[in-house]
């Protein structure tokens, strides 16, 4: 059943996630497109989009939004989506607030313990792969274009990625932004050819 | 003393005005819980910060999580964070069901047809942002170029590479402070 199957699902995303909201999007994206298959790369893409335009923390966002789009992809209908959407993020936070309600005061004493930050120097590189794989995992035809297919579609896209990259690499734009312009860019060059 | 309304409406603040994610909502946090309400001092604030960060799950939920608990346990815990998520997934769902019908639109549809690339570049950028942070160097880059390899050419799971990382990084310790001795 898919609920069973996303509260189980998200419990083990919400464990796992070490090092904020872009490796919390690689491990969503693996688990929902690749793994489970509840969706393409192409919704996962736009769900992305959403999350980081609307408020609150990128994590609950795209729990939210993948948990009802999950759900309505497998054939229920909205309502039961608005309860795949509260199950989702509620099963991403219920892991990692009992653990902290656990050991709050353990933990507050021993944070400067040096096995727990080794682990956590280790986690923060190996993080970079994961966040890099689920970059590369959604540079697909479905996001991009194809060459073949339509040129101009690709040549746009290609275009869009490279300037937003450096934009956000090197002059620290707002995501919001980018994402508004792009929107707009994309409204304009496919609306008029 | 923080009353459980309060302590809601606070984190209700916080999450429903901040955009951009979590670590956009540390100053706001500063400012409401340490300089207004002064439920917490700089230090408190700090420490709690380093632990949110470094604990598993979604930073701005495990800061509501330790300060509504540090200031009325259980129930203090529960409510901040209810308090800190309830805007933003009600937003989604919102979106979702308006999306749902209106994904098909040819102007929607052209929109995100741009802004996929975007998300793309968007997800791509942190990478290099977040190296320097992480004390990427010549040493210890094969790290996350083979965790990359390994999930992008063959399919294996993100959990699993956190998993192996996390050992190897307890044992990397314990090797190099057992070297360190013998010297």
């Amino acid at each position: 059943m898919i609920f069973w199957k996303l509260f189980y699902t998200f419990c083990k995303i919400g464990i796992f996630n070490f090092g904020g909201g872009y490796a919390m999007i690689a491990l969503i994206q693996n688990e929902m497109v690749e793994k489970q298959a509840w969706m393409t790369t192409q919704e996962f893409t736009d769900i992305v989009a959403v999350s980081q335009m609307t408020p609150g923390p990128i994590g609950i966002n795209v729990a939210t939004y993948a948990g009802y789009t999950a759900v309505v992809n497998a054939g229920y209908d909205a309502w039961w989506g608005v309860l795949g959407a509260f199950l989702a993020s509620f099963s991403v936070i219920l892991l990692p607030f009992l653990f902290l309600l656990i050991l709050f005061r353990f933990l507050l004493k021993h944070k400067d313990n040096k096995d727990l930050n080794n682990i956590f120097s280790s986690l923060r590189i190996a993080i970079l792969g994961l966040i890099a794989a689920a970059a590369l995992l959604l540079a697909t035809p479905d996001n991009f274009g194809s060459f073949s297919e339509s040129p101009v579609r690709f040549g746009v896209s290609i275009a869009i990625f490279l300037i937003v990259f450096l934009l956000s690499l090197k002059k620290k734009a707002s995501p919001i932004l980018l994402i508004l312009l792009s929107g707009v860019v994309g409204g304009i060059v496919y609306g008029f050819c | 003393m923080a009353g459980y309304l309060e302590l809601f409406w606070s984190f209700f603040k916080i999450g429903s005005f901040t955009l951009g994610g979590g670590f956009a909502m540390i100053p706001l946090m500063e400012k409401e819980l340490v300089q207004k309400k002064q439920w917490l001092s700089k230090e408190e604030f700090l420490d709690i910060l380093s632990l949110s960060q470094a604990m598993p799950g979604i930073f701005a939920v495990n800061m509501a999580t330790c300060i509504g608990y540090r200031l009325r346990k259980i129930t203090g815990a529960t409510v901040s964070v209810l308090g800190n998520i309830l805007m933003p997934i009600l937003t989604i769902i919102l979106l979702a069901m308006f999306f749902q019908y209106f994904r098909d639109n040819t102007i929607i549809s052209h929109i995100f047809m741009g802004i996929r690339p975007c998300v793309v570049a968007l997800i791509a950028a942190p990478v290099f942002t977040l190296a320097k942070n992480a004390g990427l160097c010549w040493q210890n880059c094969w790290i996350p170029l083979l965790s990359a390899a390994l999930i992008w050419l063959f399919g294996v799971s993100p959990i699993t590479i956190i998993l192996i990382a996390g050992v190897g990084g307890f044992l990397y310790g314990r090797i190099k402070d057992r070297k360190e001795a013998e010297i």
